[in-house]
């Protein structure tokens, strides 16, 4: 092949890979924007200080508070229950087992595995559960699935911050004669900012997730004061009004869609922020 | 800590377990054969044929592969071979936020954006009609949805390329493009490979995003403009009154296990080989 021909090639292949980073960085852009355009003329203050008043599903007064609320109780709840899990695998995975051991490496594959199922899946299980243990869809039986789902988020993300403290701090730990469990709390301090950022990825996750909280968290029109009522969820309730005929419900649904979308792009940027910040102060 | 370790992992085999459990009274009266093969879904008189369902899921999954693999991998290797680092450090973070994006914010932006394309440009260019929700606008929406995983594990695989065979055939006169071509991705081609099942496993359990879009006819799509029924829909849409009709819930359950047996398996078998590639590179 000539060469002027190669160089052709390659110039149709570099102007294809632009053309394809364009498209695919652009679509968040194209949703963000779609959200925007569509949410923001529905976007009223009543939407986000009131809970369904009566005839709200047929276009009257009222706003989606209650699945607000509902939601940041979930996802908390869950992102609460999930550390106190997760904090303590990834120290015994990371500090207690030794480097490549085979528990240490079929816990990383389980939890990789885990990652990858469904919520759906995490959704009919945590259901079933609740059929044998009896609880009701409520903010309890959420909580459950959602801190299902989020467990192996939060074990990832630790397990990668872990990796990145120097083993010699743990070390030096350890030969100045702190257990192991001084150690962890060593490395513990160092990974904060890193925990923030676990917290606010599983956070988001848990805030947006449907699937797994179609079945498990029930749908209400208040606000839940107690663990073992059903809760609204904000993504069940952009999902509900969307299948409405009438257009105002409609429409709260696309603004109810623009809260979602601006709650997670500000977590986004919070985290971005707290590990760009502290990333400079690390070892 | 190991209890809360082992248990956690041990969930992988609890929820295959559980929902085999749940699933096994729909295994006394039917066939695994006929559940798989039967195209007749009506529980009410205990019919129960996987196969439209199975179908959607496959007809959505492969859209999504076949738009996003060649967008993501022309635009990993501009990443990782062409472009500036500020540059990359402007697009992967993009990327990232697309991975947080909520299932039914994707859901919104299929409806508003996607199906209007499919009804008003694509489908009338090669069908008579199409109302927009087919398994064509699923997959795209699919598509954007596995964007994310598609790019970063596929650049991360392409930075593992040693830089001194890239060197070598740079230095024996083969354009840029002829080295990635005949030398990166030769080698890379496990890498993409795994990443590509990752991302059809996450494409096969993605419930609320494609419920939303693709029409939810209970036939085997005849055409990318027909509507489809994907699996994890069928759960979502029915789990609420499956507990009046017998055998109803484990037919669901079924699905439900069908998908975590699918999942899981990919799921295993590509992390293995990433896991392989990651070692291979840090020794």
């Amino acid at each position: 092949m000539g060469i002027r021909k190669r160089k052709a090639e390659e110039w149709v292949f570099k102007a294809l890979m632009v053309a394809a980073c364009l498209v695919v960085s652009s679509s968040l852009f194209l949703i963000v924007g779609t959200i925007v355009v569509k949410g923001v003329p529905y976007l009223t203050w009543d939407m986000v200080t009131q809970v369904p008043q009566g005839g709200f599903y047929i276009g009257k007064e009222g706003g989606v508070l209650n699945a607000i609320i509902g939601s940041l109780y979930l996802a908390g709840g869950a992102t609460v229950l999930g550390l106190l899990v997760s904090i303590p695998i990834s120290i015994y995975l990371n500090i207690y087992l030794k480097h490549g051991s085979l528990l240490g490496k079929s816990a990383k594959l389980a939890y990789d595995v885990l990652f990858g199922i469904p919520s759906i899946v995490y959704g009919a299980f945590a259901f079933s559960i609740m059929i044998w243990l009896g609880v009701r869809a409520s903010l309890l039986g959420g909580i459950i699935a959602v801190t299902l789902l989020i467990i192996p988020i939060l074990v990832r993300t630790l397990d990668e911050v872990i990796a990145t403290v120097p083993r010699e701090l743990k070390h030096a730990a350890l030969s100045l004669g702190a257990t192991r469990w001084e150690a962890a709390k060593v490395v513990l301090k160092q990974i904060k900012p890193g925990i923030y950022t676990a917290v606010l990825l599983a956070f988001g996750r848990g805030i947006g997730d449907v699937a797994a909280v179609l079945f498990t968290a029930g749908f209400s029109d208040n606000i839940p004061k107690y663990i073992d009522e059903p809760a609204a969820t904000l993504p069940l309730a952009i999902f509900f009004q969307l299948s409405s005929p009438i257009p105002e419900v409609q429409g709260r649904a696309y603004a109810s869609a623009l809260i979602l979308t601006i709650i997670i792009l500000v977590i986004v940027v919070v985290s971005h922020f707290l590990s760009a910040k502290h990333s400079k102060h690390n070892l | 800590m190991l209890v809360l370790a082992i248990a956690s992992m041990s969930f992988v085999l609890l929820i295959g377990i559980g929902l085999y459990w749940r699933a096994s009274p729909l295994f006394e009266t039917h066939s695994l054969w006929s559940l798989f093969s039967g195209s007749e879904w009506s529980p009410a008189s205990g019919k129960f044929g996987f196969y439209p369902f199975i179908m959607g899921t496959l007809w959505v999954t492969f859209i999504a592969v076949v738009v996003a693999l060649p967008l993501c991998l022309l635009t990993a290797i501009y990443l990782t071979e062409y472009a500036k680092s500020s540059v990359r450090k402007v697009i992967l973070p993009l990327v990232n936020i697309l991975a947080g994006i909520p299932p039914v914010i994707y859901g919104v932006w299929g409806i508003f954006f996607v199906v209007p394309i499919v009804r008003e440009y694509v489908g009338p260019a090669f069908t008579e009609y199409s109302s927009g929700y087919t398994v064509l606008t699923g997959g795209v929406v699919l598509a954007v949805m596995i964007f994310p995983i598609l790019v970063s594990i596929v650049s991360e695989v392409l930075r593992t390329i040693p830089k001194e065979l890239k060197d070598a055939s740079l230095s024996l006169g083969a354009t840029k493009w002829e080295t990635i071509k005949k030398v990166v991705l030769k080698r890379a081609l496990p890498g993409v490979f795994a990443a590509t099942v990752l991302a059809i496993s996450r494409a096969f359990g993605e419930t609320v995003a494609v419920l939303m879009v693709c029409g939810n006819v209970p036939l085997a799509p005849g055409s990318v403009f027909d509507g489809g029924y994907p699996l994890p829909a069928l759960i979502a849409n029915n789990f609420g009154e499956m507990m009046s009709i017998p055998l109803y819930d484990a037919a669901l359950m079924f699905a439900a296990l069908l998908l975590f047996v699918i999942i899981f398996l990919f799921n295993w078998g590509s992390r293995i080989i990433l896991n392989r590639i990651e070692h291979k590179y840090s020794s």
